[in-house]
């Protein structure tokens, strides 16, 4: 998801106001003990302690047994951020890393917007980046309080208390913070907190453990969204129709009902529910519905199609983005003009948790269990679909069984039909239950919220001492913002941001440049997808440069060199990569090397891949060039790239949603077909040593792998991959 | 009605013999460890051990399963396993952990089975396990890391 400019979302904020009144005024007095900073009061786990001998505050809950509760405003889908979150705290609590435990914030933007949006929710890499001040904080608050109470009890004076490990000391006294929380919660909190040099952490910056990966070991149970198993609940899916937007034209619905377990079968706008007992009985039950869906409802357009039409559009002028320079005058005086043209297909996000949300609607509260990436989005959609105040309904993340993008819905479309099911089945009569809406893998494959199809074209030029001269650059491809509520804030113009970033901007210091973009109407519900436009935008950009490297018979790290001049981070994110890659990789491998800034944060990519004998690619080894700031946790860093490449590199190789006559070809896993194991290459993660402040991690490790292999198999077969997947060509 | 040792229990359920086995574990038995990916035998993230074979339960039905020891990540506690476990928290594999209960089981099947397996044997016996996190590098050197634990 992409960083929005929080003044620009203020007026989102705003338009909630009346709705969040309610909230407010539901929360009141709902939790016990001392309540700081903003007057709202929270509802978390410390509800079921005895009144007064916790500590709460918004973001940290001191326990009497000792342990401390750190809520995260942030859905953790993976990428490491409960823990990181926790971790802030720790810091400046001085609290011992084994007494902390972790669990997510409710849903309540006047406490826990994320500072990027103006409310709450999590995206373009933002986690780390909008908490790292307001969690050390929060850490700094509560030891402060901690730290007077026990001044105070003991008659000593604040300075003479030592804090450390999760212990108070000052002569012969010491306690636990769980033992001093209940006279902590009557301390004012202080007005203002110092924050520790970073000379004096003692866990900041130096790989940790996270929280949660030794439950992550044994069966995560009760962590994610489709585990929850509310009493008395019942299981639904959908039937959707085959084309997007499709209608319903008639229904038989009587094998279905007849079958056991089986308790209804609703006609929703989104497609027919059955709700049963259990997910087999459900799934069995679909299967057994006669659907006829009308005749040419819904889009109809095969990918084929929409291709050819997206061709057509690459030859007319667009809607242009602020230009640099002339570029056209510069393609005239141009030695040399490279033009190409670029195809990148639909990807699904296919998170390994299937999409799935609990509802429980009485009439007059609502209650959701999920793994909630917008919340105040799910919440207030959810409000409205139910004609509820925010105030009576309860969002409850729940951990994310990944998500890259696809949990982040600005249509919140998942709460929608669950709630949509909750309200239809009391209208059918019957008691409230709780109802678990759960998408199969062939839902989830087949239902849209892709990255979009798109096109590039480019035409650059150099000039006859090997200078970019000229850049024309033309994209095709549908809004993601659009239609959205943050359509506001991120189409400029009748330009979608998310469709160029990567170009425009770009680091590099190309005077001549234009963008000009065509965003056609698709009936395909599409989504940013990790790492947004630079998916496609970095890969375009990055063996471009290669070309004209080339071309120029320059080296491709000068080449690049030559333009980062303004961007020293940048720079040396790629010097970092090459000096660690060394000369050369893996015995009878080509390398290829891409750079790309995203998010905020620097990373270079240097590719090591294998031709094998049946034409195929390996990729044996990647080395990377980080910079993202402090690094918080090197190993989750490490790991983030890790990850954000292989996905990147799972989507390069053979990934591929495709449409027929408007229907998805694509089924479940043997079709749309991701990275595995024997395809992972060695990965080696550098960080370059920062004191700027954090920037995000969970995606600037992707955009680079796909521009980087690109660039390694035109040296292995002298052709430049300019569509993919991969596969198409018989690389992978 | 179907009679089979489940985690070292003799466990009796009533459901129809076509269930597959991943769904009688997590709805009737509401034993949530193991996972749904896919339905179709295409993630492994459903993967138990059925005799000690892993086995992809979402295409295992009770009908198929009269007298068959079954163990799940919840009972998973040989030796293997436990060098598996520790390994996992040692190298921060988990990320989401959405696929996890799945690869722990493929890999400690492995184990127990190659004590010392190559990187072969880890590509042959751990490709049907999908990881989306691509958590795959730290699986790959969990997995070795775990023989030494046992070898120790
Ligand atoms: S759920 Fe069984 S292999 Fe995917
Ligand atoms: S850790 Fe997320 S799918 Fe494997």
């Amino acid at each position: 998801m992409r960083l929005i400019d929080k003044r620009d979302l203020m007026p989102a904020t705003r338009a909630l106001t009346t709705t969040r009144r309610g909230f407010l005024t539901l929360s009141a007095g709902a939790a016990g003990g001392l309540l700081l900073g903003a007057a709202v009061p929270v509802r978390g786990l410390a509800q079921s302690a005895a009144e007064g001998d916790v500590l709460v505050t918004p973001f940290v809950h001191v326990m009497p047994d000792n342990t401390v509760l750190v809520l995260s405003k942030h859905l953790d889908m993976g990428q490491g951020t409960a823990s990181g979150l926790a971790t802030l705290v720790a810091e400046e609590l001085d609290a011992s890393m084994d007494q902390i435990t972790t669990d997510f914030a409710p849903s309540n933007p006047e406490v826990y917007a994320n500072s990027a949006f103006g409310v709450q929710g999590t995206g373009g890499s933002t986690a780390m980046p909008n908490s790292w001040e307001q969690y050390r904080k929060a850490g700094a608050t509560v030891r402060a309080m901690l730290v007077n109470a026990a001044a105070s009890e003991w008659g000593v004076d604040a300075s003479e208390i030592g804090v450390s490990e999760g212990k108070l000391s000052a002569g012969e006294n010491s306690v636990t913070f769980g033992e001093m929380a209940s006279l902590a919660a009557g301390q004012q909190p202080p007005e203002d907190v110092v924050l520790k040099a970073p000379e004096d952490w003692v866990y900041l910056g130096k790989s940790f453990a996270r929280v949660e990966v030794p439950q992550k070991t044994r069966g995560s149970v009760g962590m994610f969204g489709i585990d929850q198993q509310p009493e008395g609940g019942l299981v639904a899916v959908t039937a959707r129709p085959p084309r997007f937007g499709a209608t319903l034209a008639s229904i038989d619905a009587a094998d279905a009902k007849a079958m056991d377990g089986v308790h209804d079968v609703l006609e929703i706008p989104q497609g027919v529910v059955v709700v049963a007992d259990t997910t087999w009985k459900a799934m069995q039950a679909r299967d057994a519905l006669a659907l006829e869906w009308t005749e040419g409802s819904g889009e109809a357009r095969g990918t084929d199609a929409l291709m050819e039409e997206f061709r057509a559009l690459l030859d007319q002028p667009g809607n242009p983005a602020e230009p640099k320079g002339d570029a056209a005058a510069k393609l005239e005086q141009a030695e040399t003009i490279i033009e190409a043209d670029y195809v990148f297909p639909y990807l699904a996000h296919a998170p390994m948790e299937p999409l799935d949300m609990t509802v429980h609607f009485d009439g007059s509260s609502a209650q959701f269990w999920g793994g909630s990436q917008l919340q105040t989005v799910d919440h207030g959609t959810a409000a409205s679909v139910l004609g509820l105040e925010m105030g009576q309904v309860q969002v409850h993340t729940k951990w994310g069984g990944g998500s890259f993008g696809r949990r982040a819905t600005g249509d919140a479309h998942l709460v929608a039909e669950a709630a949509t099911i909750g309200k239809a089945w009391l209208e059918a009569g019957h008691d409230a239950r709780p109802i678990k809406l759960i998408y199969t893998r062939e839902d989830d494959i087949k239902g849209g919220y892709y990255r979009p199809l798109t096109m590039h074209r480019v035409r650059a030029g150099l000039d006859a001492d090997g200078n970019i001269s000229g850049w024309e650059h033309r994209i095709v491809s549908q809004s993601i913002a659009k239609g959205t509520p943050f359509e506001q804030y991120m189409v400029k113009e009748g330009v979608d941001d998310t469709t160029i970033e990567g170009i425009h901007p770009t680091p590099y210091a190309i005077p001549d440049l234009t963008v000009d973009v065509h965003h056609p109407d698709v009936g395909v519900p599409v989504l940013w997808w990790r790492s947004v436009g630079h998916t496609h935008t970095a890969y375009v950009m990055e063996t471009m440069m290669d070309e004209l490297a080339e071309a120029a018979g320059r080296d491709p790290v000068e080449f690049r060199l030559t333009y980062l001049g303004e961007d020293a981070r940048l720079a040396g994110a790629l010097r970092l990569a090459v000096e660690k890659a060394g000369e050369s990789g893996p015995e009878g491998t080509h390398r290829g090397i891409a750079v790309h800034k995203s998010f905020g944060s620097y990373v270079a990519e240097v590719a090591d891949v294998r031709l094998r004998e049946d034409g195929t690619i390996k990729v044996e080894k990647v080395t990377c060039g980080v910079d993202c700031g402090v690094p918080i946790n090197p190993d989750n860093i490490v790991a983030q790239v890790e990850g954000a490449l292989g996905y990147g590199l799972s989507s390069i190789l053979r990934e591929q949603i495709t449409m027929t006559d408007g229907e998805v070809d694509q089924f479940n896993f043997p079709d749309y077909t991701p990275l595995r194991i024997s395809d992972m290459p060695e990965v080696e993660v550098h960080i370059v040593p920062s004191t700027e402040a954090p920037t995000g991690i969970g995606e600037p490790g992707t955009p680079p792998i796909g521009p980087a292999v690109a660039n390694a198999v035109y040296k292995a077969t002298g052709e430049r991959v300019r569509s993919l997947p991969m596969s198409q060509h018989g690389l992978a | 009605m179907t009679t089979f040792t489940l985690n070292g229990k003799k466990t009796e359920i009533d459901a129809s013999p076509d269930m597959p086995l991943l769904w009688a574990l997590r709805d009737e038995l509401k034993m949530t460890g193991t996972k749904y990916g896919c339905g179709v035998a295409s993630c492994g993230a459903c993967t138990v051990h059925i005799d000690g074979v892993p086995s992809r339960s979402c295409q295992t039905y009770l009908g198929d399963l009269e007298g068959a020891t079954i163990t799940t990540i919840e009972g998973v506690e040989n030796d293997a396993a436990k060098a598996i476990q520790e390994a996992w928290v040692e190298l921060q594999v988990p990320q989401c952990g959405y696929c996890q209960s799945g690869q722990i089981m493929s890999a400690s099947a492995l184990l127990a089975e190659t004590p010392k397996p190559t990187d072969e044997d880890i590509d042959t016996a751990m490709d049907g396990n999908l990881c989306r996190c691509a958590s795959y590098a730290r699986i790959r050197k969990a997995i070795h890391r775990a023989a030494e634990i046992m070898e120790a």
